[in-house]
């Protein structure tokens, strides 16, 4: 009897792990930055190489960061939907990643501008300080400036419904309001 | 064959496309290849950052020898970078509650491996044919004849 069990029973076992295997997707790289504040960085912004913007300028009730490229086609894809968070009032700022400034000002002229304001990461080294391994990748970060969520990969309604807005309705102040 | 030729010399010159120049000083040059073979490429993960051709690898390789030329230990070149894309990019994983796991799987398997094969060995001795009195005696007879037999 012991005999017909335990390799029965190691089968359900290795089965099981293969099965929730094949729901994960090993891209997806959790950050250790989560909880962490964002790091700090000093970069000139995208539109105007003469001003500075710091971690400081993201102070809001809640802002997204969302790192950008003209080369990353994913971004592409999330642009529209990130026009209409901005539509919306949320407060997205870029980090324009590797990238050629007159490439990207062109894009955000004939695509439009979700961005508060864009700081241009020419080198890649702020990126690197906030884990970033491939674009887009979107941070949520609270009035401290504690990062408290990060997506990897292109932000849709879905997404945003799901994982942002329940984040932000958590942070805020008053449970009543709402950034639907 | 000439068209052969030029084609396999195109195809080869693609590599050279890759043979990024990352100067290291001479003194940290060891240092600096195994740092890269105890890191992870998380663009291609089942590459090092040694192996991997991709953009960000290229940046963390210039980012690993700026901090070796900085004067950084290794230990803080790795805890620069554990510190921002996680313990996955360790080839070698800190022992933790999570990564428990990892460390003493094996152990514990081989374990299993032992008692079972120690507990089927001590089985199969119990289930040793016993042979009763009478057939020892016949046994006996017979070999006995046979020895007799062949004289």
């Amino acid at each position: 009897m012991l005999r017909a069990i335990i390799p029965a029973a190691l089968f359900i076992v290795l089965a099981g792990f293969l099965w929730i295997g094949l729901y994960k997707d090993p891209s997806l790289v959790p950050s250790p930055l989560i909880g962490k504040p964002v790091p700090e960085f000093t970069l000139s912004t995208l539109k105007d190489p003469t001003k500075n913007i710091t971690q400081a300028d993201f102070a809001a009730d809640y802002a997204l960061i969302n790192v950008w490229a003209t080369w990353c086609v994913a971004c592409k894809q999330e642009h529209q939907a990130l026009l209409n968070l901005a539509a919306q009032g949320v407060p997205i700022f870029g980090l324009n990643y590797k990238d050629d400034r007159q490439s990207a000002i062109q894009w955000l002229l004939e695509d439009g501008d979700p961005y508060v304001m864009s700081a241009f990461d020419e080198s890649g080294r702020v990126a690197i300080d906030f884990g970033v391994y491939g674009a887009p990748e979107t941070f949520l970060i609270d009035r401290q400036g504690i990062i408290q969520h990060k997506l990897i990969g292109v932000m849709t309604p879905v997404i945003w419904q799901n994982q942002f807005v329940p984040k932000i309705n958590q942070l805020a102040a008053a449970p009543t309001q709402s950034y639907e | 064959m000439n068209k052969i030729i030029a084609l396999f010399v195109c195809l080869l010159a693609t590599q050279l496309v890759y043979a990024e120049i990352i100067n290291v000083q001479p003194q940290y040059e060891d240092r600096y290849q195994s740092l890269l073979e105890e890191l992870r490429c998380l663009v291609c993960q089942n590459q090092t950052l040694a192996d991997s051709s991709s953009e960000l690898a290229t940046d963390l390789r210039v980012q690993v020898k700026d901090m070796l030329e900085q004067g950084s230990s290794d230990q803080q070149i790795l805890d620069f970078m554990s510190a921002r894309y996680g313990d996955f990019v360790l080839y070698t994983p800190p022992v933790k509650s999570h990564t428990l796991f990892l460390w003493l799987g094996p152990f514990a398997l081989l374990l299993i491996g032992v008692v079972t094969a120690l507990w089927m060995i001590a089985q199969r001795a119990k289930q040793a044919p016993t042979i009763s009195e009478a057939d020892q005696q016949r046994l006996h007879n017979l070999l006995a004849d046979q020895d007799t037999g062949e004289k």
